[in-house]
């Protein structure tokens, strides 16, 4: 069946803010799909409010809507664009939720907008649970016994019938938000009451507890006319209880038979050609480990993080393949891209194995529970190729950039036996490095087994590990050819070599080039290489003859990724590895992309002209480099990950294109820093650099409290804090020191005033400003998680003017060619520095678009030479655009339990939407809108400040009260606001007899909870209390009067009227 | 201890010995299933090659004997990367080294097979020798492998007298060219009774038996080599009885009349072959393990017509007779390892004999 030939505009609902469960996989699969519609010649309008993503540019789609997802906005489009069909699969949960709201109201049919991919009947049946279950039931494919209940009375009549433990899981929600295991009826009550409120439709199902049976995932792509094949299926290494995005996750299948693996593979047809899927779907299965039983967990009937993964693991484009069916086409009509000889109706033999482990954000959220549960938790991944389990696995660990080289970086020396045998009960994010440690201690790999229920056969691979960790120490050194050919089949670095056998690394590495044993690379090719393929994307091993073919017919660059998803290096990066991969190749380099994240857009096969699957490591990268010999290499567009390998890379040989590396560290170096600021006659805060903890507390006391103490050349300000006092200095200075600090810790006079930024590209003459953006936050609250503004609100042209001078300053005295990204705090009217990275940045994309001004693309023609002037600019600040451009961060606060949700220096939100409009009041509603804030609903709020912040609060209160709010305050803000005249109920603390603060939370009469902690180590436990429990229970929960009055003007102004629609492609 | 894989080319692949030491010659092919090494080792079309497995690790989930495709593995020789030191799966019996030696199979790992599927894919498949001997001599060793020829397998896989197995529904005549164990459970699951006959049996007394429907088994070797067989299937077709043809059947049964086959460059040996139901238009993902195919210009259009075809390289995968109650397949319906996709067509015979009853 060709084309649908009535499909010509087609609308496509992106998935939004990057939340954990929600990540980059989506903008992975939306670019390639609608580049996949371009191809075919259909105008695509697009709606997402991510402006960090790729598949908001407008060469991607033909319309962009950087606007709020909701029902209401996406019939605006509607009404304004005329499209004849919406394709809902590709943007996740949020845009099949929209989808539904609008099929089921009737309003596609109004319009004539037909549902394509898949059909509102489909999604209904796989997403409500009920439908599900019934249809499951017809075709007789198991479920385990469950009910869907909507009250706590049900689910208590239900559980006693089938006893505990039971697993709970709200319907229609992001990653099995509010989803658990619960032993007793404590837990029980406590998940379900989370579970209802967090369900679109009120419905959790209850069901058996499969908690410890294999977990399997079949990615299956069905088309019109019924054919159904398998992309691949993925065995979690962490059996049923652990969310897939949260487990080690190993394709294809290891240890089932064919019996089994056809078993569950003609179960996932049954299961989609019921469903009537056409396109792509990911079946989970629980596979009892030692019987033929298995239950469908469940079945997403879209791309997803697993359709991702599993393009990425065998080269088959799931969502170009399903944008394509969208449109009318068989599978055995569309061409295998990888190939180009075979078609997509067949199903990728793999000859490697793939290991994907998620990246986990315990790093931010120190004091957060590490448990692993249902309830996923992980920012991101990292996924690795190889020839054997051992190799893959170890790969994939130093990709993840968390200081683990192997499984021998944690070991757990001060423990008894006793007390690792219960540690391997605790399922965390440690678990396997336990179990590393279990065998060293000789605890049996059976008796690991049945406490994990970790099939043997990943047990005993990891085995094989630590006995070639032994090898290695008793080696002493005389390490033989032999014996470092296997070393280096299993992957291990040789960084870790040199520690275990005492050697150093430049031994090692000598001894293995005497030995000739260097990586050689294979090509992912689909198809086990039984059919020719011509598309370029590598992975390395130790065990075999090198595929590629040396080619130096044209220049090479090569493009260093950013690696895993993690909070501080987001998407943003991708997007412009991307942009600057494009614009080489536009300029006629052959370009060369390194990473080792399945999720972005940047490892799918046709970005770059070649791809490797690598770790980031600088051994990894020589690899490559001795085989390709590129003529440059570019670091400054993926984040911290590219920039730590600088070093190395000119160690290599090979030239760092742009900026040059000593003036990256000038910029890092503390010393160097200032000397160039004095010479420049720029100021900023008073600081010191020190090492220990005593220096740290002479530094804070002469410059005086409050200071910054952060350590040097770190992402998203991880490990920065503010300090009130000695006391807090000595606890950060431990937890920084925790990790071998090969830089020095900064410690600043923290100076509370407007935070400003700016990105400039700068030819090494001229730098081109494309706009100032100023934070709604005061100093103090990471930039990235501050609320952005663009242009410009508050600041007067001369402060301007020093600002476009003081960039221009460093850009020349830093010699940078192509991006740099500068902090400034204006303070007193006096502009201060605060910090300069001589590289792209979080806010490029979202400036980039709302500027209309390609800055990755004018960067990259920079560091190949031309000049601002001769690219059609005339250099400096540009003149502001005509909109109001908003960043709004977004959190994931109630996907991590224990983390504290308030506010500081370091970076805590996973994600950014955008509000753009002519209106600045309008501009700021729709960000807080895209962001998830909409209010208001009960107009009750609770409000409670520091001392610092009471007089403020009054002005706040008395707006709030305007608009028709109750105001709950506990005893000192309430006293302030009644004396002020502002009506504020009193409420008891959290400590203090019901009902108190946390009853009027639980009971659910709530939108709004205003709560500014103090500074310092002393935070109350009243207010870190009060701030779980609003974000458990989904109540906007703002920590500072800055974000607030933001919010109180964006109310005043929304009365209910009609948003204006931007598209980002007219401007 | 060390083994060396030698292709008749003069390639050499060192590795380390598994299974058997015995030295054999044969004809090396690969197979891109990444599940079901024992159903592999043990199907009979195989007699006379060597498999190397383009997955990576093999044995995993160990041995377990009720999966044998026959009553002993077929292959000459194993040919893998990694075989798994401790398989782990609640029906595995023992290991696949255990089962190599157990039943005197030569087998090598330790080889980089990915290198090994790009020469076979690249120059054809080719004999080759697997040897444990150190001071191997090339030359004398190329001229013994290039002086082996596989000859009449299918005499070798045959059973040797026929076989029954009762069943209350239809009678089903099995000509045993090689038969898979899952072809007559395939059968039976269908309370056919069931009757296995020996390659060559004439086909006067196979009638005599008065079956309901016949069925051609797969198998290995030069599909013309089976001279003797060809005339008794060409009786057989005459008979109007209902004839399901699977594998080297298919091509029996296309010899038997007038068609040509060929041998192929390097073959189809995987789980994942697309094939194309030419009535329908649907694609059915299918095992395959064949060297030879029928030519789709030497049908001759009266007689019969393409059915199904392979979606990669348009190659013929079956074939329906006009007027005649027959349809044969290139692709194994049967499974083992692979999908269950296309197992309805044993459903397909059911109806063809009901109708012809």
């Amino acid at each position: 069946m060709p084309k649908n030939p009535n499909i010509k505009k087609v609308v496509v609902i992106g998935s939004g803010p990057i939340v954990i469960g929600q990540a980059a996989e989506f903008d992975y699969a939306g670019t390639q799909a609608c580049r996949s519609l371009k191809e075919e010649g259909l105008c695509v309008v697009l709606i997402n409010s991510n402006p960090a993503t790729i598949m908001t540019d407008k060469d991607i789609a033909d319309k962009v809507y950087i606007e709020p997802l909701t029902a209401e906005v996406v019939k605006a489009v509607i009404e304004k664009e005329k499209p004849d069909s919406l394709l809902p699969t590709l943007g996740g949960q949020a845009a099949l939720n929209i989808a539904m709201e609008l099929e089921e109201s009737g309003f596609l049919r109004e319009k004539d907008v037909m549902l394509i991919g898949t059909s509102a009947n489909t999604i209904k049946k796989a997403e409500d649970r009920l439908e599900f279950k019934k249809t499951m039931e017809k075709i007789h494919e198991p479920v385990a016994p469950s009910e869907v209940v909507t009250n706590i009375k049900d689910g208590l009549a239900f559980v006693s019938k089938i006893g505990y433990p039971v697993v709970l899981r709200p319907a229609y929600t992001l990653g099995g938000s509010g989803g658990g295991i619960a032993e007793n009826e404590e837990e029980f009550i406590e998940i379900l009451m989370n579970g209802l409120r967090l369900s679109r439709v009120g419905q959790v199902l209850v069901e058996r507890c499969i908690a410890g049976w294999k977990e399997i995932e079949y990615e299956v792509m069905r088309d019109a006319n019924g054919t159904c094949i398998t992309v691949c299926n993925m065995e979690n290494l962490d059996p049923v209880g652990v969310h897939t995005g949260d487990s080690i996750v190993v394709a294809p299948s290891q240890t089932l038979g064919d019996k089994e693996y056809q078993m569950l593979r003609s179960a996932a047809f049954n299961i989609i050609t019921e469903l009537n899927i056409k396109g792509g779907c990911n079946v989970q299965f629980a596979l009892h480990p030692t019987t033929f039983e298995y239950c469908v967990i469940e079945v997403n009937p879209r791309v997803s993080r697993s359709s991702a993964l599993a393009s990425k693991a065998t080269g088959y484009p799931i969502a170009k393949v399903s944008a394509k069916i969208a449109l009318g086409y068989h599978l055995d009509e569309i061409r295998n891209a990888i190939t180009k000889k075979t078609f997509a109706s067949f199903e990728p033999a793999l000859d490697y194995v793939v290991v994907k482990i998620p990246r986990l954000p315990f790093d931010k959220f120190i004091h957060a529970y590490h448990d692993l549960t249902t309830q996923m938790k992980a920012t991101g991944e990292v996924m690795s190729i190889c020839t054997n389990f051992e190799g893959a696995l170890m790969k994939a660990l130093r990709s993840l950039e968390q200081h683990v080289d192997s499984l021998y970086s944690s070991r757990y020396t001060d423990m008894s036996d006793a007390e690792i045998v219960q540690l391997l009960r605790h399922v965390d994010d440690r678990r396997i490095y336990v179990i590393a440690e279990a065998i060293r201690r000789g605890i049996s790999q059976e008796a690991i087994h049945s406490i994990t229920k970790i099939d043997i056969w990943f047990i005993d691979k990891i085995n094989h590990l630590v006995e070639m960790e032994r090898a290695i120490i008793d080696s002493n050194g005389e390490i033989s050819r032999d014996l470092m050919k296997e070393i280096k089949r299993m992957e291990f670095p040789d960084k870790v070599i040199a520690r275990l056998s005492g050697k150093s690394e430049a031994e090692i590495r000598s001894l293995r080039y005497e030995y000739g044993i260097t990586a050689s690379f294979k090509m992912v090719d689909t198809c086990a290489a039984e059919f020719e393929a011509s598309t370029p994307y590598y992975y390395s091993c130790y065990d075999g003859e090198n595929e590629v073919e040396e080619d130096h017919s044209m220049k090479k660059v090569m493009v260093l990724g950013s690696g895993p998803i993690r909070i501080g290096q987001g998407i943003e990066f991708d997007y412009c590895s991307v942009h600057s991969t494009w614009a080489f190749e536009k300029h006629g380099y052959q370009t060369i992309i390194v990473n080792n994240n399945p999720e972005t857009v940047s490892t799918d096969f046709d970005i770059a002209n070649k791809l490797y699957f690598e770790p980031l490591t600088a051994e990894d990268v020589e690899a490559i480099v001795n085989l390709e010999k590129p003529d440059g290499a570019v670091v400054q567009f993926g984040g911290q990950t590219a920039i730590k390998l600088t070093e190395a890379l000119i160690g290599m040989g090979v030239p760092i294109l742009g900026t040059s590396a000593e003036n990256v560290d000038a910029a890092e170096d503390r010393e160097l820093f200032d000397e160039i600021l004095e010479k420049c006659c720029i100021p900023r805060p008073a600081g010191k650099t020190v090492f220990t903890r005593d220096e740290a507390l002479a530094a804070a006391n002469e410059l005086g409290y409050p200071v910054l103490v952060r350590p040097s050349y770190v992402l998203g300000g991880q490990g920065m804090q503010i300090a009130i006092s000695d006391k807090d200095i000595m606890e950060f200075m431990d937890i920084i020191n925790q990790h071998v600090q090969e830089h020095p810790v900064l410690v600043d006079k923290y100076l509370m005033g407007k935070e400003v930024e700016v990105d400039a590209v700068c030819d090494g003459e001229d730098i081109l400003i494309p706009g100032i953006m100023e934070h709604v936050e005061r100093a103090g609250i990471h930039s990235g998680d501050s609320i952005s503004v663009y242009p410009a609100q508050t600041l007067s042209p001369k402060i301007k003017r020093v600002i476009e001078d003081y960039t221009r300053k460093l850009a020349n005295s830093l010699h940078v060619i192509g991006l740099i990204n500068i902090q400034f705090i204006a303070y007193n009217d006096e502009v201060y520095v605060i910090e300069v990275n001589p590289r792209s940045s979080r806010t490029v994309p979202y400036i980039s678009k709302v500027t209309g001004i390609p800055i990755v693309d004018l960067a990259t023609r920079v560091i190949l030479g031309e000049k601002i002037r001769d690219m059609g600019y005339e250099p400096g600040l540009q003149p502001e655009a005509d909109y109001f451009a908003i960043k709004m961060p977004v959190f994931s606060f109630e996907k991590i339990r224990g983390a504290e949700i308030s506010l500081g220096p370091e970076m805590k939100s996973t994600g950014e939407c955008l509000g753009i409009s002519k209106d600045y009041n309008e501009a700021l509603y729709k960000a807080f809108l895209g962001s998830g804030v909409n209010l208001p609903k009960t107009k009750k709020m609770i409000l409670t400040v520091k001392d610092a912040d009471k007089m403020d609060a009054v002005e706040i209160g008395r707006r709030f009260v305007d608009l028709g709010y109750q105001i709950y305050s506990t005893r000192s803000t309430c006293r302030v606001l009644n004396e002020n005249g502002v009506a504020a109920e009193l409420i008891n603390k959290v400590e203090e007899p019901s009902p108190n603060l946390l009853d009027l939370i639980l009971s659910h009469e709530i939108d709004l909870i205003i709560d500014t902690p103090s500074p310092g180590i002393e935070r109350s436990k009243d207010g870190f209390v009060i701030r779980r429990h609003a974000v458990e229970t989904g109540v906007t929960c703002l920590t500072s009067l800055d974000t607030a009055n933001a919010l109180l003007t964006s109310l005043e102004t929304s009365a209910s009227r009609n948003l204006s629609l931007v598209d980002i492609s007219e401007i | 201890m060390k083994a060396f894989l030698i292709l008749e080319d003069g390639h050499v692949f060192e590795g380390k010995s598994i299974g058997s030491t015995k030295e054999i010659i044969s004809e090396i092919v690969f197979n891109t299933s990444m599940t079901g090494y024992l159903e592999i080792l043990t199907d009979p079309s195989y007699a006379g090659q060597s498999v190397c497995m383009t997955y990576p690790l093999i044995g995993n989930y160990g041995v377990c004997l009720e999966d044998m495709e026959a009553d002993r593995p077929w292959q000459s020789g194993f040919i893998v990367r990694e075989l798994a030191k401790k398989p782990s799966n609640f029906r595995s019996e023992q290991s696949i080294n255990q089962f190599l030696i157990n039943n005197k199979i030569t087998g090598i790992e330790g080889i980089d097979t990915r290198a090994l599927t790009k020469i076979l894919r690249t120059q054809g498949t080719m004999r080759g020798m697997i040897t444990t001997d150190e001071n191997y001599n090339l030359d004398s060793c190329l001229e013994r492998i290039r002086a082996w020829h596989m000859g009449h397998v299918v005499l070798d896989v045959t059973c040797k007298k026929k076989q029954f197995y009762p069943g209350s529904g239809y009678k089903v005549a099995v000509i045993d060219l090689g038969v898979k164990d899952n072809i007559v459970k395939s059968l039976r699951n269908r309370n056919c009774q069931v009757t296995v006959y020996p390659a060559e049996t004439p086909a006067e007394e196979i009638l005599a038996d008065t079956p309901d429907g016949i069925m051609l088994t797969n198998g290995p070797g030069d599909p013309k080599s089976c001279q003797v067989t060809i005339r008794e299937v060409k009786k057989l077709f005459d008979t109007d009885i209902p004839i399901f043809a699977i594998c080297l059947g298919h091509q029996l049964l296309a010899l038997a009349n007038g068609g040509d086959t060929v041998k192929m460059k390097y073959g189809h040996r995987g789980a994942n072959h697309p094939v194309k139901d030419l009535k329908t238009g649907k694609v059915y993902i299918s095992t395959q393990n064949h060297g030879y195919m029928v030519k789709e210009e030497s049908l001759d259009r009266k007689v019969a017509e393409v059915s199904f075809i392979n979606v990669n390289d348009g190659t013929v995968e079956g074939v329906h007779y006009l007027g005649k109650n027959a349809q044969t397949v290139q692709f194994h319906p049967e499974a083992c390892a692979g999908p269950l996709d296309t197992d309805f067509l044993f459903d397909t015979f059911m109806n063809m004999m009901e109708v012809s009853k």
